[in-house]
């Protein structure tokens, strides 16, 4: 596929608030310290919507503020593909925890908040911006799906895309079925064109199995597999080192994702 | 954009099984909607379009884990009208890892997690048989599609709510045109679950009447499960029918409510007459989003009034099938196939008495004429919007 830029970076995760921490421990310069997100409310959702968003979509806000404080234009002119591995996990456990009891009176907001768009949906509400959108799942490959998806997005439309990956951890008992313990969300920006905010440009080719590239910090390793978004680490740990390499993602559909950054 | 070819369709739904039964029904003016009495439901009074004999579906041995509702309804829906062969000659034509697979869903197998609850006790330990990676997670359906077809190309389960299978089209034209594969099996799948039925219940958009699209005395949808598929490949001239073009964009206004002007629908649907290269009055009949939500069927109606003012013929088919949800996108899509390929308009079915305040061209009679060209339309929570437009060989 094209050659694609990326422009900006958000992050949220135990130990990594945001892509500037990210970014210091992820090139060796800080050591990681697995410290608790703090709560963030979304700056951007109007008071109603405020009130209603859950812990999945602040979180998915988080990052996706982010981008916003480094390049204010993207709520505007940028498409959207919001990627998550299962969606609202508290949700889903409080709706089926109400439907097990007798009288099955869920409320409105939880069942508005349960479509696996919920994020997407609140992010237009945001920035008022009525291009289009997707909200997909690959299960633990979810980043590449989602990956694949805003890059021909870009391609198609020229016009940059913004990609946010993220799950949080899931309540008991589904946990014990899914095991999610802590929060990741990433957002990237990708533009077709390269510009004055490129921080790395990217080429992805789509290829058979091979192995997947592992964290050089063995203490970010232990994340990578441990939620969906974030097997974005190895990316994110080789642009943080500003290093020209190779990157293999595992994908959906017995394949990899090769991925080349040149800074 | 460069029209793709559909080469292959099916659909299963509450009128029935495979292109032949639900052809049948829309000709023969046969709702599939009846009075719900689906699951241990006693307390709603509503009526669905229910797909009936899905438990006995067994799953292949190597796929047992992903057996709930929604992934046999896919499987019933992949072995209808040969689609699963017409799917294996592809992967012959374009080797495997050529094909991409990009299926829709809202809740996908969410019953399972619904049923696993109920099951447990105290909710501390859910059952040995509810597995989650494999029934409720959304991708669950398009990893089972995959495997039942034997594909290697890129797969993605899209959820959008009720415009899921509609946006797979423009998942799957992406993915052609930037050539990360040749040709693609888009599709939706979504099953009855107590999630929409109680969801919907608790927001007051269930009808406790059959859905009446359109009408005067509407009272809003009638919920239906369904399974449909479609074989996307490049454009050629043996083509009979073709994906034009298709809108996209977001509501940015209400998360479960429509904007009233309809302003999204009416950018998704321009988009998609420019993508196709079209004017609004080469459009030969519309098939609705149409739920019989007083909100939705007013503004989508708006709308369409203000692009294509009130001469072109419009209905929706969701008193036929019920909202399908996730499955609408590509159920309607096969619709509108069967209007092209038969050469009628299907009326607005249950329709008694159209609300004045509606001024497009509500199908009340279904009758024959050639159609080449169809937009459809799918509209979904969180402000998701998607047209599509269909055609028949130039």
């Amino acid at each position: 596929m094209n050659r694609l830029f990326i422009d900006a970076i958000g992050v949220a995760t135990t130990g990594m608030p945001n892509w500037a921490v990210a970014s210091e421990i992820l090139c060796g310069h800080k050591p990681y310290h697995p410290e608790p997100l703090e709560y963030c409310k979304p700056a951007l959702l109007p008071p109603n919507e405020k009130r209603r968003s859950t812990k999945l979509v602040r979180l998915a806000f988080r990052v996706c503020e982010e981008i916003l404080t480094k390049n204010p234009a993207a709520a505007q002119n940028t498409l959207s593909v919001f990627a998550s591995s299962g969606g609202d996990y508290q949700i889903i456990d409080q709706i089926c925890r109400v439907l097990a009891e007798k009288d099955r009176a869920l409320s409105p907001t939880q069942f508005h908040n349960s479509v696996h768009n919920s994020a997407a949906g609140y992010w237009s509400i945001a920035t008022q911006s009525t291009l289009p959108s997707t909200s997909l799942s690959g299960h633990d490959l979810t980043f590449a799906a989602g990956l694949l998806e805003a890059a021909t997005m870009a391609i198609e439309a020229e016009q940059p895309v913004l990609l946010a990956t993220y799950d949080t951890e899931l309540p008991e008992p589904l946990l014990k079925k899914r095991n999610i313990a802590f929060p990741f969300a990433v957002a990237l920006l990708l533009a077709p064109k390269k510009s004055e905010d490129t921080i790395a440009g990217i080429t992805i080719q789509r290829c058979h199995q091979l192995i997947e590239t592992k964290c050089v910090n063995p203490d970010i390793e232990l994340l990578r597999t441990g939620n969906p978004a974030a097997r974005a680490l190895p990316l994110l740990e080789r642009i943080a080192m500003r290093e020209n390499s190779t990157v293999i993602l595992s994908a959906p559909g017995d394949a990899a994702l090769k991925l080349e950054i040149e800074h | 954009m460069k029209p793709l070819a559909i080469s292959c369709y099916s659909i299963s739904t509450a009128l029935g099984t495979g292109l032949a039964e639900n052809l049948r029904a829309l000709q023969r003016e046969k709702s599939g909607l009846m009075p719900c009495d689906f699951f241990d439901i006693s307390d709603l009074n509503t009526w669905v379009g229910e797909v009936n004999g899905l438990e006995q579906i067994k799953l292949p041995k190597s796929l047992q884990k992903f057996t709930c509702r929604n992934n046999q309804l896919a499987l019933l829906g992949l072995e209808q009208d040969d689609f699963l062969i017409k799917c294996r000659m592809a992967i012959k034509k374009y080797g495997s890892s050529r094909i991409g697979i990009f299926i829709g869903t809202s809740t996908s197998g969410i019953l399972q997690t619904e049923k696993a609850y109920l099951e447990s006790v105290n909710l501390t330990n859910l059952p040995d048989w509810y597995h989650y990676s494999e029934t409720q997670n959304i991708y669950s359906v398009a990893e089972f599609v995959r495997l039942c077809i034997g594909a290697q190309g890129p797969c993605t389960a899209i959820s959008t709510a009720c415009s899921s299978s509609a946006k797979v089209f423009a998942s799957a034209q992406r993915a052609i045109l930037a050539g990360l594969c040749d040709a693609a099996v888009v599709g939706g799948v979504d099953s009855l679950c107590l999630t929409t039925l109680y969801g919907f219940h608790s927001l007051q958009l269930i009808s406790d009447d059959i859905c009446r699209p359109a009408d005067i005395n509407r009272k809003g949808l009638s919920m239906g499960e369904a399974a449909g598929f479609a074989l996307l490949e490049p454009f050629d001239q043996e083509s009979e029918h073709l994906l034009l073009g298709y809108g996209e964009s977001s509501d940015a206004y209400h998360m479960s409510s429509p904007h009233p002007e309809g302003h999204g629908a009416f950018s998704a649907m321009k988009n998609a007459l420019q993508r196709a290269e079209l004017d609004s009055g080469d459009i030969d009949y519309i098939n609705l989003h149409g739920t019989a939500t007083h909100i939705n069927d007013l503004s989508e109606s708006r709308a369409i009034d203000r692009l294509f003012g009130s001469d072109t013929p419009c209905s929706s088919t969701k008193g036929w099938t019920g909202h399908t949800l996730g499955a609408a996108g590509i159920v309607e899509m096969a619709f509108s196939l069967l209007c092209i390929k038969n050469g009628f308009i299907p009326l607005s079915i249950n329709t008694q008495k159209i609300d004045p305040e509606i001024q497009i061209n509500i199908v009340m009679k279904s009758y024959a004429k050639p159609v080449r060209k169809v937009l459809s339309n799918s509209f979904g929570f969180g402000g998701s919007n998607c047209s599509l437009i269909f055609g028949s060989r130039p």
